[in-house]
């Protein structure tokens, strides 16, 4: 009985079991996962659970027992490492293979590595799985010294943790401001203001070239600075991006780029693959001719949903402005679409009130994304009107006095 | 372990046992309960857990934070017995709670 055979089982894979058993879905549902654990969230493994305020079992996704309910065959702790798409089966690392009629990929994505001597030292720690949180928590101790390499969303979240935690935090950044890939300037200085403010070490522009053993041999006590010059470090937490785990894909002959190439449908170049989450190449449906792979939630929930009414061939749903979000101390970050290519931003609200939104304007205004601190009100309208592609006008948006109900009823 | 009653828009009711400490947005989407998107997680950060909270327990169930209305201000079909179900935390106090789902989420 081959149905839908979904490789992964993070949000991507667990929303697209669900959706096709939603959908009415009557065929076998496998869901093959490489933890050992139950599908789980992995947005608070960098704040809550790292925090360890968010235990294990709420971290959860989808409960084994849910699953089963569900009539989804979830099989854990099993790497597939072949697709034979002549025959439509998928392999396992130890030979047990799986028969569909559909597959698909949610394959995720892994931490990439930091590519300098000294990194393999004990106390050096990236963030991914429950597995890496649990190690890095376990030296979380008040006082220690905390070197962060990296400025972006993981890395600022840990920083935010680890003060929290009473420890010496210091972020270190190669590019001239942190979340400098993912944000705009005005976004960045509020951040590293914000940091700095709760006492973490902020240096930008700089760059790591080797991580230096302490007093003992085995285990990190410095990082080495392009200049030269040190920083002290207890422990390590590096956090430079992820790489698409696009190999299995890419060793079967479909279609990748950065990621796996995939159409409106979240359909590879073979109609009976999907591919949906960290690992796939989309079209921005509200950027013009636009492609690029999301790294969040939303991402792979609506492509999930995507696959599935594709599956079930039933309409797809209405495609939503991408969105994410970011916790920070007591500072919630709500972004709404792309801010590349953006032409002029306008603020709405004052930083220095830690409640203040900036929206980026394409040419013509026509508004392209927010990002909103504390702000749900510009967050919500924002993504209305990114997903309408609105046309608005700057010199409302930047009147405190005007509503966002107001601007949403007549935002030109 | 507190049991909470899920009402959905047609009529369905759901019995299920919620943990302590955990949300009633939590007990929903980890038992098939349809109506509850959640897509957040829990982070406050969607709106797609809106809950009506059945009025002769809203004295228990406390008040939205800011950030929360704030969020709820723009859910559909929103009433004063509105909340986000995954701001709503567990306690044995809560044994009994009975929320309904609106229509839709987004």
């Amino acid at each position: 009985m081959a149905g839908v055979v979904i490789v992964g089982a993070g949000q991507a894979g667990v929303q697209a079991a669900e959706s096709l058993r939603r959908g009415g879905y009557a065929g076998a549902v496998t869901l093959i996962g490489e933890e050992p654990v139950a599908p789980y969230q992995r947005p608070p493994l960098s704040k809550a659970y790292l925090a360890g305020t968010m235990d294990l079992d709420r971290v959860i996704l989808k409960p084994e027992a849910t699953l089963a309910e569900d009539a989804i065959a979830f099989v854990p702790a099993t790497r597939i490492t072949a697709i034979d798409r002549a025959a439509r089966t998928v392999t396992a690392e130890d030979g047990r293979s799986w028969a569909y009629e559909h597959l698909i990929l949610a394959t995720g994505s892994r931490v990439r590595r930091l590519p300098v001597e000294g990194a393999q030292l004990a106390g050096v720690h990236y963030l991914r799985t429950t597995t890496d949180v649990d190690g890095l928590r376990a030296e979380l101790v008040a006082g220690a010294r905390l070197a962060v390499i990296g400025g972006g969303y993981i890395g600022l979240e840990v920083a935010a943790v680890a003060r929290k935690a009473g420890l010496a935090v210091t972020v270190i950044e190669a590019a001239e401001r942190v979340l400098a890939r993912v944000t705009t300037p005005e976004i960045s200085a509020f951040y590293q203001d914000l940091h700095r403010a709760e006492g973490v070490t902020i240096l930008t522009g700089t760059g790591v070239t080797a991580l230096e053993a302490g007093a003992d041999p085995a285990r990190v006590g410095a990082v080495r600075l392009a200049d030269g010059s040190t920083v002290p470090a207890d422990l390590v937490l590096v956090g430079i991006g992820i790489i698409p785990n696009a190999e299995l894909a890419a060793q079967a002959g479909l279609a990748t780029t950065n990621g796996i190439d995939t159409d409106t449908n979240a359909c590879t170049s073979d109609p009976a693959i999907f591919a949906i989450g960290d690992c796939a190449s989309r079209p921005l449906a509200h950027y013009g001719d636009r492609r690029g792979r999301l790294e969040s939630v939303h991402n792979a929930l609506e492509q999930a949903k995507l696959a599935a009414a594709a599956i079930l061939g039933t309409p797809p749903p209405p495609l939503e402005a991408p969105w994410f979000w970011s916790d920070q101390y007591d500072v919630k970050l709500q972004i709404a679409g792309l801010s590349t290519g953006a032409a002029r931003t306008v603020l709405r609200g004052d930083p220095a009130t830690r409640r203040f939104a900036a929206f980026h304007l394409a040419p013509g205004n026509r508004l392209l994304a927010v990002d909103a601190v504390n702000s749900a009100p510009e967050f919500i309208v924002g993504r209305q009107l990114i997903a309408r592609q609105q046309v608005v006008a700057p010199e409302k948006l930047a009147d405190m006095s005007i509503s966002m109900k107001a601007i949403a009823a007549d935002p030109a | 372990m507190p049991k909470i009653t899920y009402i959905e828009h047609s009529g369905t009711e759901h019995v299920i046992e919620v943990p302590v400490g955990s949300t009633v947005m939590e007990g929903a989407t980890k038992h098939r309960v349809p109506g509850i998107d959640a897509d957040c997680g829990g982070a406050c950060a969607c709106a797609t857990c809106h809950v009506y909270v059945d009025e002769a327990w809203l004295a228990k169930t406390g008040t939205p934070g800011s950030m929360e209305e704030s969020m709820l201000d723009f859910a559909e079909g929103v009433e004063p017995n509105s909340r986000l179900s995954c701001q709503i935390q567990i306690t044995a106090e809560l044994d009994g709670l009975v929320v309904r789902l609106p229509s839709s989420q987004h």
